[in-house]
């Protein structure tokens, strides 16, 4: 689920990211309200038909949601053990519809649009000491790095099984000197473009 | 077009890893080269003020590193050997958009000259591309064009093509020769500081040549005699 942008043209896309985000969060708490397998029921084709009017393509829409289903499986039968299957279900399509709108708001909003719609909700929270556009580059940072810490993971195990260690946590080890390493050079590099707020650190 | 370092020195703890550097630097092209553990990136970091030398100082265009660390860094760009450490954004085009953002350029501005860079280096086509999926050629490209975004007067580069293969160390060759700014290149790539205005050669934390590249190149060589 990241930062798989989808370019297109559509209403869905044009939507200021804040107005997309707050539809989530609302859609989130109210979804607990709806009781009814036919309310719910509705609920899902709105949002299927809104990504037709997103354009996303149905390939990357299933590409997305793929990875949930085992999950959301694994929530479904627990709930029939434990209740009824009309509350499994009940529980089972409001993730559905949740992970569903939430890649929606994903695939049609840039993350710059993301982060300064963030941004702009943390700003009343400034004379409390928060600092919003830091906390906008955390998010933009992690979006970043998981891609590449998760790239190094792979790495540093296939390093090992070359050298026969098949299944072990001694991967842990290297690949938290490496990431440490990563994260002085990030340090370094958003210090070189321009980033300072403290001053220049010595390396030592 | 200067950067001038009087009486320079680094240690780091109580490493001494730079000694007696006195340079001016007004050439348009120059390199920086020796062995590994001279002190290089030492050296290329007090340029644009990521260090600040321990002894001695350093000034670039007039602008003392020390007090005036930040006016430096935005007048001396730095491109860094790996570019995944340098990419921060996401994708390709925030990735440009980033830096202009934190100086503070208006939102039309930035996107104009994110759509012109993204033109002129060739990464049209990857606009909204995630950047961890670019290519090793691709990334690099990235991270030199988020620092001319910027557009800096001096770059420092840290071995920009170590990790490239031959197209593409030869297609950033081009790119930073053509480039209008003053350029100081590390590398352990001889052929890309061919030609250059004038290279340095480093050995010890000391400068121990110094003139056109044919002539510091050579010297290099003759003290690593092949077997
Ligand atoms: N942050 C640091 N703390 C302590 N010692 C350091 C630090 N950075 C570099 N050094 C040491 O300073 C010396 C010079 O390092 P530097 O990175 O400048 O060399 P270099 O010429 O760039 O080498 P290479 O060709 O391998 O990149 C080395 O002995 C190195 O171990
Ligand atoms: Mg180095």
């Amino acid at each position: 689920m990241l930062s798989l942008y989808h370019d297109a043209r559509s209403p869905v896309h044009a939507l200021p990211a804040g107005a997309k985000l707050l539809t989530l969060f609302a859609v989130g708490t109210g979804l607990f309200f709806v009781r009814s397998l036919p309310g719910l029921g509705i609920t899902l084709a709105v949002v299927v038909a809104l990504y037709a009017v997103a354009r996303v393509p149905w390939r990357t829409a299933w590409g997305q949601l793929r990875p949930v289903l085992p999950f959301t499986a694994l929530i479904l039968v627990a709930q029939l053990v434990l209740t009824d299957w009309r509350t499994a279900v009940l529980v089972g399509v409001r993730i559905l519809v949740l992970v569903l709108l939430a890649n929606l708001v994903t695939l049609t909003t840039r993350t710059s649009a993301m982060i300064t719609a963030i941004e702009v909700a943390l700003g009343p929270l400034r004379p409390l000491g928060v600092r919003p556009e830091r906390v906008g580059l955390l998010v933009a940072l992690t979006i970043r790095f998981i891609p590449v810490i998760k790239e190094q993971a792979d790495q540093v195990r296939a390093a090992q099984k070359a050298r026969g260690v098949e299944r072990s946590f001694a991967f842990l080890t290297p690949l938290l000197i490496k990431t440490l390493r990563l994260a002085d050079g990030l340090g370094e590099a958003l210090d070189a473009r321009g980033l300072d707020a403290e001053p220049p650190r010595r390396r030592s | 077009m200067t950067i001038e370092l009087e009486g320079v020195g680094h240690r780091f703890g109580d490493r001494r890893v730079l000694r007696d550097v006195d340079l001016r630097l007004d050439e348009e092209r120059v390199g920086v080269i020796g062995s590994n553990g001279s002190g290089k990136s030492t050296f290329a970091r007090l340029l644009n003020g990521l260090l600040v030398p321990t002894e001695g100082r350093v000034r670039v265009d007039g602008l003392d590193t020390r007090k005036q660390g930040k006016a430096v860094r935005r007048r001396v760009g730095f491109v860094f050997q790996d570019p995944d450490v340098q990419i921060v954004m996401p994708t390709v085009a925030e990735d440009l958009a980033f830096g202009l953002k934190h100086h503070g350029v208006a939102r039309d501005e930035i996107d104009r000259r994110v759509a012109d860079t993204l033109a002129a280096y060739g990464l049209a086509e990857f606009r909204d591309h995630p950047a961890h999926l670019l290519s090793g050629g691709q990334k690099q490209l990235l991270a030199i064009a988020a620092v001319l975004v910027l557009e800096p007067e001096h770059v420092v580069f840290d071995e920009p093509t170590t990790l490239l293969d031959l197209r593409n160390r030869r297609r950033i060759g081009r790119l930073i020769h053509d480039l209008p700014q003053q350029v100081v290149v590390v590398s352990h790539d001889l052929e890309l500081l061919a030609g250059f205005d004038r290279v340095v050669l480093f050995e010890g934390g000391r400068v121990v040549a110094d003139g056109p590249a044919e002539q510091t190149i050579a010297a290099y060589l003759a003290m690593h005699p092949p077997l």
